[in-house]
């Protein structure tokens, strides 16, 4: 079974490629990249005209919510918003009820992706049993169910003394660990960044020092064990600045940022939107700019998403009493194309590459994700650069609907994509 | 108007017409018969989700004199410990055909959560976290203006606990707009982040905040920022910022002290100031007979014109 992409232009920063060229695909993988117009008679045609055509876009942080959760999003559901989005891959953080700490639930997660999935789906394992930052996990099991790293996002860890052996063991198995940042004596019951519109809404905050000193805390330890130290979700100037000079010092360290961090500022809290709430908070200009600044530059490896769903009635409360987390899957490369590749502060390759090839290197994900190089899995998106649109929070494929974006406008969205060479169109 | 939810997103036109509109309505107190007609059949419930017996019963006064009528919920009588969201119980209470609401809530931003849901009834603001107190601002502002016959460039101190209070803002916003100069005065753990873009003056030090002022405001220290380790002591919060006798000393001679209360006497006001000795002005009682004028004001605002004039 072949299928030919034809008349588009093929962007794959994993091969310093963009040109307008064809792609061939055959039995599930990639077969080759043709010249225009190559005539493969017995494949099925699909025209791209005026598209381009990239690997599958990957978001190594998403919550799918199952088990435990599927009220608010399921593998199906969540799957289903990654492929509207362009992703062909995802992997999926562990706060899950029962938390993703034992082998039994990393085999679920894939049997069910088997079952349901239209997008490839790895599961991070907790670093502590039910994410309690207490006793370590079983990781070597996790790891041979399936789980390509390690994390207790949501839930990070306090101890200093359980983050060190947690760094140790992940750096015997080869595993990376992905951390939240945040000294929680510093944030205790805050709901917003700390800082003027906290001010204003008399909104309890969090400040930015509270990620900051986490970071420089959780750098030190990498330096210390030779974990590779994975930087979940930069908010700061601060981070910026910190994962910076740990690279510069030869530190296993990276790190990556959601759409949201550097397109969105705390006053989208303003008259108390719940659907802008979401750990770590949105912050201020400045640190978006460091962000950018970052992603630029190259200090900040990848763009993630972060998508959180929360159902409508449980955002629909009182800011305080709202959960923390937010959308990401559908609106990730809109965003990132108007945001960060129309205004120049990304090439298309460099975003591209930002969401494919680095992520994949980053969690060492399975030889051909994130490239369209022949003989590779054929997992393809396909963009439109030119369409202008309105995010609508009421046309998404997600089970839930909080997004900060309803009714931004935007230009470029996911056309289709190709998973393991099945075309999905929603 | 619709709704009151803060001062500062009302305009100063606004809050002129409430204050002149209280200041006329005051009168209607000092009467020996307290009643007009001008709410007749119109409802007003209190919603309290924390405990208030000053401002619930001063809403109820201002509700009942103007002959509305007034329902009181609890927040241990309503359906929160069923379980019922908020969002639901002000769904119930529009059903229920309340022309108002007066809210109060811990949480910050509730009373704009509502004004989003209801789109008939109209959401008063009884203090929601520590964002605003609107009618409470509103009565500071009717009260600094009965002394001092306006609110231009008045130098009002207002100190304590600022970071925690809605009081604090509301007359930061109200005083402001009005064109009084505000200077917010605590312990740097007690002042809000960013407090210095606040369009006031931010102080540190209780002499220099008092230095010449006009009013002070002094708000209530929760003996609970102690136990949370944002001060040392009460010992040492009163003498470095207790309202005495002696620090007002360097205000103006003619000083007017507020006080939104409770009061905790002895720790940020002394029992001689509140209690007006020495000759000093406190308008401590003035402000609660106020407050009922001011609420009298802003009921009629939001339910004195007929439906059928409604746009």
């Amino acid at each position: 079974m072949k299928t030919l992409l034809f008349g588009g232009r093929i962007v794959d920063p994993s091969q310093h490629i963009d040109r307008d060229a064809d792609l061939l695909i055959e039995d599930g993988k990639i077969s080759a990249i043709l010249e225009p117009g190559t005539a493969i008679a017995d494949a099925e045609q699909i025209d791209v005209t005026g598209k381009v055509v990239v690997p599958g876009l990957i978001d190594i942080h998403v919550h799918l919510r199952e088990p435990g959760f599927e009220y608010k999003e399921d593998i199906e559901s969540g799957t289903r918003a990654a492929a509207a989005g362009g992703f062909t891959r995802v992997c999926c953080m562990p706060n899950t009820n029962p938390a993703i700490d034992t082998a039994a639930t990393v085999r679920f997660i894939l049997e069910r992706t088997e079952q349901v999935g239209v997008a490839h789906v790895h599961p991070i394992g907790a670093a502590t049993r039910a994410m309690q930052g207490d006793q370590l996990t079983e990781m070597a099991e996790l790891k041979s169910a399936g789980a390509i790293a390690i994390s207790d996002d949501a839930f990070p860890l306090q101890s200093a003394e359980t983050t060190r052996r947690a760094m140790e063991y992940c750096a015997m198995l080869n595993l990376p660990l992905l951390t939240h940042n945040e000294d929680k004596a510093l944030t205790q019951k805050g709901a917003m960044n700390e800082g003027y519109t906290a001010t204003l809404l008399g909104i309890p905050g969090m400040p930015r020092v509270a990620e900051d000193i986490a970071v420089a805390r959780n750098i030190m330890l990498a330096k210390l064990t030779g974990c590779h130290l994975h930087l979940l979700h930069i908010s700061t100037a601060g981070t910026v600045e910190l994962l910076r000079r740990a690279k510069a010092e030869g530190i296993k360290v990276t790190g990556e940022a959601c759409q949201h961090h550097w397109a969105l500022t705390d006053e989208a809290c303003m008259k108390f939107q719940t659907d802008a709430k979401m750990n770590p908070p949105l912050r201020t200009q400045e640190d978006c700019e460091a962000i950018k600044q970052g992603l630029q530059d190259g200090t900040i490896d990848c763009i993630v998403t972060d998508h959180a769903p929360h159902a409508e009635y449980e955002k629909e409360v009182e800011f305080d009493a709202a959960p923390f987390g937010i959308l990401g899957l559908e609106t990730s490369f809109p965003i990132t194309y108007t945001t960060l590749v129309k205004t120049g502060v990304l090439t298309l390759s460099e975003a591209i590459a930002k969401m494919t090839s680095e992520p994949a290197k980053i969690l060492s994900l399975p030889e051909g994700a994130g490239t369209l190089c022949p003989g590779a899995i054929a997992d393809v998106a396909v963009l439109d650069l030119d369409t202008i649109w309105t995010i609508d929070r009421n046309t998404v494929q997600s089970k839930s609907k909080n997004t900060p974006f309803h009714g931004t406008e935007v230009q470029g969205r996911a056309v289709f994509t190709v998973v393991a060479g099945r075309v999905i169109r929603l | 108007m619709k709704h009151l939810l803060t001062l500062r997103e009302t305009s100063k036109t606004d809050i002129d017409y409430l204050l002149d509109t209280a200041g006329t309505l005051r009168e209607i107190l000092e009467r020996p018969v307290k009643k007009v007609p001008t709410l007749r059949g119109r409802a007003m419930i209190t919603l309290f989700y924390e405990n208030s017996t000053r401002t619930r019963t001063s809403f109820e006064m201002a509700a009942k004199i103007m002959s509305a009528e007034a329902i009181n919920i609890a927040v241990s009588q309503s359906s929160v410990s069923k379980g019922e969201s908020l969002k639901d119980s002000l769904l119930t209470l529009q059903a229920l055909k309340a022309d108002c609401i007066v809210m109060r809530h811990s949480s910050s931003g509730t009373p704009e959560f509502a004004a989003q849901i209801l789109k008939h009834t109209s959401i008063i603001n009884a203090g929601d976290g520590r964002h605003e107190h609107p009618t409470q601002g509103l009565l500071d502002m009717l009260t600094i203006r009965q002394t001092k016959g306006q609110l231009e460039d008045l130098e009002v101190a207002i100190v304590g606990d600022i970071a925690h209070s809605r009081v604090a803002r509301s007359n930061i916003w109200g005083l402001t707009k009005m064109g009084a100069k505000v200077r917010l005065v605590g312990p740097r753990t007690l002042l809000p982040p960013d407090a210095d873009r606040l369009p006031v003056q931010v102080y540190d030090n209780l002499a220099q905040g008092l230095d010449g002022v006009d009013v002070v405001n002094v708000l209530r220290l929760q003996t609970e920022r102690m136990e949370k380790g944002l001060l040392p002591s009460l010992r040492e919060y009163s003498r470095l910022f207790g309202i005495s006798q002696q620090s007002l000393k360097l205000a103006q001679p003619d000083v007017m002290v507020l006080h939104p209360g409770p009061m905790n006497r002895g720790v940020e006001i002394s029992a001689d100031v509140a209690d007006g000795k020495f000759g000093i002005h406190s308008a401590i009682e003035e402000q609660v007979t106020n407050g009922i004028a001011v609420r009298m004001a802003v009921l009629y605002a939001l339910m004195g014109v007929s439906s059928d004039t409604e746009a």
